[in-house]
């Protein structure tokens, strides 16, 4: 059960209508989908299952996830002309509704291509605008917004994870949330480390010194600005 | 760590012991637990204030939703209103008008403030934008009745909900125009006390409110239910003012609300599979909108998951 102690948790958020989890939310999953792709992408493939595809159109989910994947905050006014937008801004679209079981009933998926590069991600919308990350580039994941969190994308090989969590270690950095999954064996591999407070640069940059590491996207950002989140401020891509 | 005050007796107590409001109160919390400082908290509040009061007049000048279903009737309220109701003016229908406007705008995916979400955002504004005139309401009081409202909907929310798919409309309108009474007592200069009876009548009378939209759409009855609940909020806050009291405590009335809502069949809870969503005319509306299609950009293809 969802837990306040804030004001604006009861007075807010500010957003478009009609709806906090079809349509806050939902502008919020485009956001996350685009800043973790670290660009706006020049496609998109979005397929919304569960309530997200029966109900999409009546609550503009289809319009929110555009305008979030464009950048738009979720008070951004003309995200009921997204489409529009995303032919003016050069974002093509692609939309699918899936009857396929999902364990959320506010489910959806994006596949981002931009040049040769692809990205999938997807993410549900738990009530209150709130979301959670499930999936990240084919790697099962569960990024909540309570604490921040990084990804280490690495070749799978044995030491790599006590590698990174030796160094938050040194520096006293408190994990408070740790999954790791892969592909196959010794094949592509995702760390997704949250931390009691953010990791500060100086750790960060003692981290990204470990040469087997591969992209590292942090999500701290992200979380503290959940309804703009600028790709322009991000740290590390690729 | 669940620090919040639990109940409203709690805060009432605490309040009588120091001597101090309501909205006072509810601002040290938000300080202390927060990590804020009162200066941005009154920022942040007033930032909503104004998102409330652009909705409000936008809405007045009439809106329609993508449905087509909803729109317009804050307008034709206003017209009403302006032509001489023959029951007279009164600040009942000033404030219908506001909060159905807000509720307008919400559907058609303008921007609002959740008040304490979006289906239930007409209620609250439409009481404050309503009686600041009439109680000479300066901006700091407007900002207190707004903290009020916040921190008595996080002790309903925090003891029973305020989301329509965990425990219906009563979780929603019901919340609001619980948090809204109780808030309209403060701003009149009444007590905190006198601010839970308000809260407890309020609640009480919408109590097992299903949430049964047509075609899933946050429209019909969400956007008269709005107005509905502002009616509802000044009422009780009268009542409360001139004294009467809710003879059931109001977390008891609280909790009751929060169990009649885990009583409650899915089908009343935001499914649109039951009640007014279930009639033959929603029916017919639904099919209606699935066949035309009721906005104007490029249909999607449906299909299985191909993945």
């Amino acid at each position: 059960m969802a837990y306040f102690q804030s004001v604006f948790d009861i007075i807010g958020p500010v957003m478009v209508g009609p709806s906090s989890s079809h349509t806050a939310g939902a502008v919020r999953i485009g956001l996350a989908a685009r800043f973790i792709f670290g660009e706006q992408p020049e496609e998109v493939d979005i397929t919304l299952y569960g309530s997200f595809g029966h109900t999409y159109r009546g609550h503009g989910t289809d319009l929110a996830m555009i305008g979030g994947l464009l950048g738009r905050p979720t008070d951004s006014d003309d995200i009921r002309y997204a489409y529009e937008l995303a032919e003016k801004e050069g974002l093509e679209v692609n939309i699918k509704v899936s009857d396929r079981n999902v364990a959320h009933p506010n489910t959806a998926r994006v596949v981002m291509y931009s040049g040769n590069r692809s990205m999938s991600m997807t993410a549900c919308s738990i009530g209150g605008g709130m979301i959670d990350i499930t999936e990240i580039d084919g790697f099962r994941v569960r990024v909540s917004f309570d604490n921040p969190t990084v990804l280490f994308f690495y070749r799978d090989r044995p030491g790599m994870i006590a590698r990174v969590t030796r160094i938050l270690a040194d520096h006293t950095i408190n994990v408070s949330h740790m999954q790791v999954s892969r592909k196959e064996e010794g094949s592509q591999a995702l760390m997704a480390i949250s931390t009691d407070g953010a990791i500060p640069e100086k750790v960060m940059a003692e981290i990204r010194l470990i040469s087997e590491l591969g992209p590292i996207i942090s999500l701290t950002e992200l979380m503290r600005e959940p309804d703009s989140a600028p790709i322009d401020s991000m740290g590390e891509q690729e | 760590m669940k620090l919040y005050p639990k109940n409203f007796s709690t805060v009432v107590h605490n309040c009588n012991l120091s001597g101090i409001s309501l909205s006072r109160y509810f601002l040290d919390i938000e300080i202390v637990l927060n990590e804020t400082t009162e200066e941005i908290v009154l920022s942040k509040m007033e930032k909503n204030l104004s998102v409330m009061e652009s909705a409000a007049s936008k809405g007045m000048a009439g809106v329609t939703s993508f449905s087509g279903l909803t729109g317009g009737d804050a307008k034709r309220l206003a017209t009403f209103r302006a032509n001489g109701s023959p029951f007279g003016d009164s600040h009942y229908l000033e404030a219908m008008i506001h909060s159905l406007a807000i509720n307008e705008v919400n559907a058609a995916m303008g921007v609002i403030c959740a008040t304490p979400t979006a289906g239930s955002s007409g209620v609250l504004p439409g009481a404050l934008l309503t009686m600041r005139d009439r109680l000479n309401l300066d901006r700091r009081a407007q900002l207190n009745f707004l903290i009020t409202a916040g921190g008595t909907g996080i002790l309903i929310g925090n003891q029973a909900s305020i989301s329509g798919a965990e425990g219906g409309c009563q979780a929603e309108v019901g919340s609001a125009s619980a948090m809204t009474a109780a808030a309209l007592v403060e701003a009149a200069g009444g007590t905190p006390s006198q601010s839970a009876h308000a809260l407890a009548i309020a609640l009480k009378n919408l109590l097992g409110l299903s949430c049964d939209p047509v075609a899933s759409l946050v429209e019909v009855p969400c956007i008269k239910r709005n107005a509905v609940g502002v009616v509802n909020a000044i009422a009780a806050a009268e009542m409360a003012l001139a004294g009467i009291e809710s003879r059931i405590p109001v977390d008891e009335v609280i909790q009751a609300m929060g169990s009649i809502g885990r009583m409650m069949p899915v089908a009343l809870r935001e499914t649109a599979l039951g009640g007014l969503a279930q009639t033959p005319t929603a029916c017919r509306m639904t099919t209606m909108l699935q066949e035309e299609g009721h906005i104007l950009w490029p249909f999607p293809t449906v299909t299985s998951d191909d993945q």
